[in-house]
């Protein structure tokens, strides 16, 4: 069987249950890419080969019993370093939980191995989720397969280039800001904020507590379907977690597969998403997009959300208030690395400090002290407190704005993979990347990104974003794959099938 | 809105537990002033007759049975611990000897 890697999860999902292919097999072809390409790549953090291998082969051994197994059993998947894994070490990208082995699985990892998936390794992120490019991994950053020169997105950049290289046909990622989202637009593959609430935090190390939310990263509209059916619902281990029934989100996406899905959608478009600061190759793919909806008898809506002006602002009040507090565990005695002072007495508190003057790198020192100013006496009601005032404004947005229209569209991100270094130097511009991705974790809305084509200035991947009204993921999985299925057929290929072919990196160095 | 001094991100930094150099003090006094600027424009929209927003998708009264569950062990608790004594946790001196 040639090319496992290159099938999509459902694929991989119908070869496993007829026994044409062993998971064993599958796994072994993905653990053989990530060690032919990942000194390009570097999408993870930690590879768990003989582990995945054993777990594969249990699988085989259960399906070759006559036992009947979930849909996706046996089929690899790369977990966000981000999410506790019992056997692998998490270290959100941080030098501070540096071989760090929880004592506990996620609920989603648990879920995921409950399920039959094989667990590859740990994928690269921006420490502790704060950034948009994995620049700020402690452990380097990792390399967009389109160009190796380019950011990968972030945070999760890690998990979107595992899939987006076909070293693993699944991934999970975390999105407080667009850490999902972000990464697939630029690298070309699909990724998904669910409702927050809709998937369990439990075992996710915290960024922002009322932002985070885990989702599927996948290559197609159905695999992040069938993977948000696996880590969806409720969790009584997360008290913020929802108690809805949830329908199949996979069954949704095939929906969205019938013969006129489209026709009478009325799909909004954000006024404030667009205009000065877009790509002119990314504004170009969105109005061809949207041509493409209409002919297909979509009603195409121009919506305002006037106080989306205020998102980034407010976000980045309330992420490090929120980061600056969830942060204040790393205290050098439960878990992680201790260093001591390099003179004066050896004080828990000055232990503590030194430890995480070592331990944490220079964006999260940066939004711990800002999250700190936020919260102070005198500034509260100010800052943290307005802030809370403009989430109320955009959740008003939102719901006139879906009074409307069923589902709101806007690039996924105001441009392409920028150049490594770019924004580094300039925080502000490195958070205004994320202005079309916040508003959705702000309300607590679902939002997708799929590919919608390649920018014809640089050749690069550009995102479209869907977003739906809170619990109505189901929506997103339809319609995100009736978009899907529409943009495909306008191409004649799937817009991975464009992507370089990555030789390792011994023969990539010697053609230079 | 206000000028951020270097002895304010020093004395945020003692607050936060986290040691910093002179540089980075210097740095971040000049990027927290940026930052704080850019940040401050929420106070144009939020006027008093707007509730705040803590949480995206409120829940009340979120209970459980009260059963016990198993939980971390002694030793799975302590796994992770840069230093130990026996079945604690082993830190430094908690007060100063001045």
């Amino acid at each position: 069987m040639t090319n496992l890697i290159k099938r999509s999860a459902a694929d991989l999902s119908e070869l496993l249950a007829d026994r044409s292919v062993s998971s064993v097999e599958v796994t072994q072809a993905h653990l053989d890419q990530i060690a032919a390409i990942e000194t390009g790549v570097h999408a993870f953090l930690h590879v768990a080969g003989d582990a995945a291998l054993a777990a594969a082969a249990r699988i085989d051994a259960r399906r070759a019993a006559g036992e009947v197994l979930g849909p996706l059993a046996g089929v690899p998947i790369a977990i966000k370093d981000v999410l506790a894994t019992i056997d692998m070490p998490s270290t959100a990208g941080s030098r501070i939980l540096e071989g760090w082995i929880p004592p506990y699985d996620a609920t989603v990892v648990r879920r995921v191995r409950d399920a039959g998936l094989i667990p590859l390794g740990k994928t690269n992120m921006d420490e502790f989720a704060m950034g948009s490019s994995t620049e700020f991994s402690a452990y380097g950053p990792t390399h967009n397969p389109w160009d190796f020169d380019r950011i990968p997105g972030g945070s999760g950049g890690g998990s979107a280039a595992a899939v987006s290289s076909f070293e693993a046909p699944l991934a999970l990622g975390s999105d407080t800001g667009g850490s999902i989202r972000q990464p697939a637009a630029v690298t070309g593959s699909v990724g998904v904020k669910p409702t927050y609430g809709g998937v369990s935090r439990y075992g996710s190390i915290a960024l922002a507590s009322s932002l985070d939310q885990v989702g599927p990263v996948t290559r197609t509209v159905l695999d992040a379907a069938l993977l948000h059916d696996v880590i969806g619902g409720h969790d009584p281990l997360d008290s913020t977690s929802l108690t809805d029934t949830w329908p199949s989100m996979a069954a949704a996406a095939r929906a969205g597969l019938a013969d006129g899905a489209l026709k009478g959608v009325r799909v909004g478009v954000v006024k404030e998403l667009g205009g000065d600061g877009f790509q002119a190759g990314v504004a170009q793919r969105f109005t061809e997009t949207l041509a493409l909806l209409a002919a297909a008898g979509a009603e195409i809506v121009e919506v305002s959300a006037p106080n989306f002006e205020y998102a980034i602002a407010a976000y980045y009040l309330i992420l490090p208030a929120e980061a600056s507090s969830n942060l204040a565990r790393f205290d050098s005695v439960r878990f992680g690395i201790r260093v001591n002072p390099e003179d004066g007495p050896l004080t828990s508190e000055r232990v503590m400090a030194a430890t995480r003057d070592a331990g944490f790198g220079p964006e999260v020192k940066r939004r711990i002290i800002l999250g700190t100013y936020a919260l102070s006496a005198g500034y509260y009601d100010a800052y943290y407190g307005s802030a809370q005032k403009v989430r109320t404004l955009i959740q008003r947005d939102f719901d006139a704005a879906f009074a409307k229209v069923d589902v709101l569209v806007s690039p996924s991100a105001p441009t392409t993979a920028f150049k490594f270094g770019e924004k580094m130097a300039d925080p502000m511009a490195m958070y205004l990347n994320d202005v079309t991705t916040i508003p959705a974790n702000l309300a607590g809305i679902p939002g997708m990104s799929l590919p919608m084509g390649l920018a014809p200035e640089d050749g690069l991947p550009v995102g479209l974003q869907i977003m739906a009204p809170a619990k109505m993921d189901a929506r997103l999985y339809s319609f995100g794959a009736a978009v899907e299925a529409l943009l495909e057929a306008s191409w004649g290929h799937t817009l991975l099938s464009q992507a370089p072919e990555l030789a390792p990196k011994e023969i990539t160095e010697g053609a230079v | 809105m206000s000028e951020i001094t270097a002895e304010q991100v020093a004395h945020l930094a003692n607050l936060a537990r986290i040691d910093l150099s002179s540089e980075e003090i210097a740095r971040l006094t000049t990027e927290l002033g940026q930052i704080v600027d850019s940040v401050a424009k929420v106070a144009e929209v939020a006027t008093p007759d707007v509730p705040a927003t803590s949480h995206p998708m409120p829940l009340t009264n979120v209970f459980r049975a009260d059963t016990v569950v198993p939980s971390l062990s002694v030793e799975q608790a302590l796994s992770g611990a840069p230093d130990r004594d026996g079945d604690k946790f082993r830190v430094p001196a908690i007060l100063d000897e001045e």
